[in-house]
């Protein structure tokens, strides 16, 4: 698969700030997440495949398209959503948006039409013809959302689209996102501070820390992991020969204190099997939970390394 | 597709042409322009200036007129002449500065107190073409306040004179309105932009042109009091460009030093280089601005 994004020993320096490290990273999925604490470098990542930092050595390619040299041609394929306030507070929602889907090559009626449907889409409707200065947070973050959308971008760059929302508020931009991304017609790059945001929304995620690269996983491969990784809470009856019936169906197994295993399932072998077997052996299976907060696990283990380099 | 259908869809139409995309900028600010009042009848009104010009050299042209008047030698009081369109672009290029001061500070501090210039330039759009976007609002205003009813008068005179001699040999002037507007359009349209991007209050940026050309004068006249020198008049914007003018209109420095509110003081004038030199400085110096301040994100060393 041709790469989203390819880093190539990108490096940007701020005066005598090194801010990003020599960064190199092929990123391939539909949806990829940035993570990582404040200060890491995700914003400034955006900002050098926007084209408003220049790499100073390295480089970029976004879509196949090197971010020096065809900054323009990269910006046509972007919708950008950035993380601050970004609006002109005195126009309506909807002029606002066909505004920036004209300065982005639409025909003036294709930018109105588009305008509002993006405005419907995000959940605006209702309030298209309001001064955007008088909108509420969260309406701004879904008008924000509008105009990186309207015109038809092949990625959309999303820098902290759930920040300062309420619970009800970042579900309805979470299922937004979900909806875009499932609809396959474009790429997400979504950046964020909030593990639970990258973790409903991308397949893909790329830990910075102090500028370089701490991590990078594929979810989707890892959230099948854990869907095989099984850790059990048994009463009754003998470990051990329920054990080796695991392990003559392949599993894997490992024992802990008070009836706790830890199982890793073939491919072909159910859950359902094991309620079987132990039903067979007379033990009772109090607890079963799969391998949760992987993400957490992933990004904390990041986080540990001295100095953010994997 | 129905506006109320509520999906998201890829655009795969047709894109306008790259190089038209800084005119949606002026679209954009002459619809938002056109509602306020003050600035419609502002606007309106600069044209009392050219309307009585043109009626002065219809009715010169006129010797009926003249007679039902009452005024027969009335023609030898007001020649039509460079100083009488050095004084219509004096008045015209002071009501430019007006404009300039109610309209420019607008235009790009609003942007900049709502982080709007990140989505500007997200898009195939330039910082360059984000300015002359920008500009181009001030120049299509100032133009047709200017050198575009400058013209028009210019033309009246060639026509009724009845001939292209007197076309021929006053050609320099027609340039020199033509140019000089456009010297004196650019010098504002950039001051004003590189005050708006600076001084994010309306009120303030607006003091600050007045401010630019006024203080900045009396300041220049401190210096030549003080150092018994005359080059404290580089601090005089409009001094400056009445020298150019002059030049630019082909009129005898000796005879003519500028236009309405735009003279250099009789017996104290400058070498010309150096107003030059004085008005490309100010230029550039509004340029850096413009660039420090119009970027995508803003970069905290």
């Amino acid at each position: 698969m041709d790469p989203v994004i390819e880093l190539d020993g990108l490096e940007v320096r701020f005066g005598s700030r090194t801010i990003l490290k020599k960064l190199s990273a092929k990123l391939t999925g539909r949806s990829i997440g940035l993570l990582g604490p404040n200060g890491a470098g995700k914003s400034t990542l955006i900002n050098t495949l926007l084209g408003f930092h220049t790499p100073s050595s390295g480089t970029a390619r976004v879509l196949g398209r090197d971010v020096r040299t065809h900054a323009r041609e990269v910006r046509r394929l972007i919708g950008y959503m950035p993380e601050s306030d970004s609006y002109i507070a005195s126009m309506s929602g909807v002029r606002f948006v066909r505004l920036m889907a004209e300065l982005a090559g639409l025909p003036k009626e294709h930018a109105l039409e588009r305008a509002h449907e993006a405005f419907f889409y995000v959940g605006l409707g209702e309030v298209r013809y309001r001064a955007l200065g008088t909108y509420s947070l969260g309406m701004k973050q879904a008008a924000k959302l509008a105009q990186a959308i309207a015109h038809g971008p092949k990625l959309l760059f999303l820098d902290e689209p759930t920040n300062g929302l309420d619970p009800p508020a970042r579900l309805r931009m979470i299922q937004l996102i979900q909806e875009i991304r499932d609809r396959g017609d474009l790429h997400l790059i979504l950046s964020s501070h909030l593990l639970r945001d990258v973790e409903e929304c991308c397949d893909e995620v790329l830990i910075l820390k102090d500028g370089n690269i701490a991590a990078f996983c594929n979810l989707e491969e890892e959230r099948r992991a854990n869907k095989r990784f099984l850790e059990l809470e048994t009463r009754g009856g003998v470990n051990g020969s329920f054990l080796e019936a695991m392990e003559k169906m392949g599993c894997e197994a490992a024992t802990g204190a008070q009836g706790r295993i830890k199982l890793v399932l073939p491919d072909g072998v159910e859950v359902k099997q094991l309620y079987e077997v132990a039903a067979a052996q007379n033990i009772q299976i109090r607890r079963l939970n799969h391998k949760r907060d992987s993400l957490e696990d992933i990004f904390l283990k990041a986080m540990e390394a001295a100095d953010g380099r994997l | 597709m129905a506006v109320y259908k509520k999906t998201y869809r890829p655009y795969d139409g047709e894109l306008t042409a790259s190089w038209t995309r800084f005119m949606v900028i002026p679209r954009f600010a002459f619809e938002d322009m056109r509602k306020s009042r003050f600035l419609t009848i502002f606007f309106l009104a600069s044209f009392i200036y050219p309307l009585i010009a043109a009626l002065v050299i219809y009715v010169q042209h006129n010797a009926s007129a003249l007679n039902l008047l009452g005024v027969q030698n009335a023609n030898r009081l007001i020649s039509i002449n460079a100083t009488f369109f050095l004084n219509f672009l004096g008045w015209q290029s002071m009501l430019a500065l007006f404009l300039a001061s109610f309209t420019g500070p607008g235009q790009v501090s609003p942007d900049l107190a709502n982080n709007a210039l990140a989505l500007y330039l997200a898009r195939p759009f330039s910082r360059v073409e984000y300015v002359l976007g920008k500009m181009w609002i001030l120049v299509v205003l100032m133009s047709l306040m200017t050198w575009v009813p400058g013209l028009l008068l210019f033309g009246l005179q060639a026509y009724l004179e009845e001939g292209w001699t007197w076309l021929r040999d006053n050609a320099h002037m027609g340039w020199g309105i033509f140019f000089g507007s456009w010297v004196w359009i650019l010098i504002l349209a950039l001051l004003a932009l590189a005050l708006s991007a600076w001084v994010k209050w309306k009120p303030a940026a607006g003091a600050l042109m007045f401010g630019v050309f006024f203080v900045a004068a009396g300041f220049g006249v401190a210096i030549n009091s003080v150092q018994r020198t005359n080059w404290g008049h580089l601090f005089n914007i409009s001094a400056l460009i009445g020298s150019v003018w002059v030049q630019l209109f082909g009129a005898d420095p000796a005879v003519n030093n500028g236009g309405a509110f735009f003279r250099m003081p009789a017996d104290q004038a400058l070498p010309l280089w150096s107003c030059w030199a004085a008005l490309a400085l100010l230029c550039a110096a509004c340029l850096y601005m413009l660039a420090r301040k119009i970027r995508g994100a803003e970069v905290i060393k």
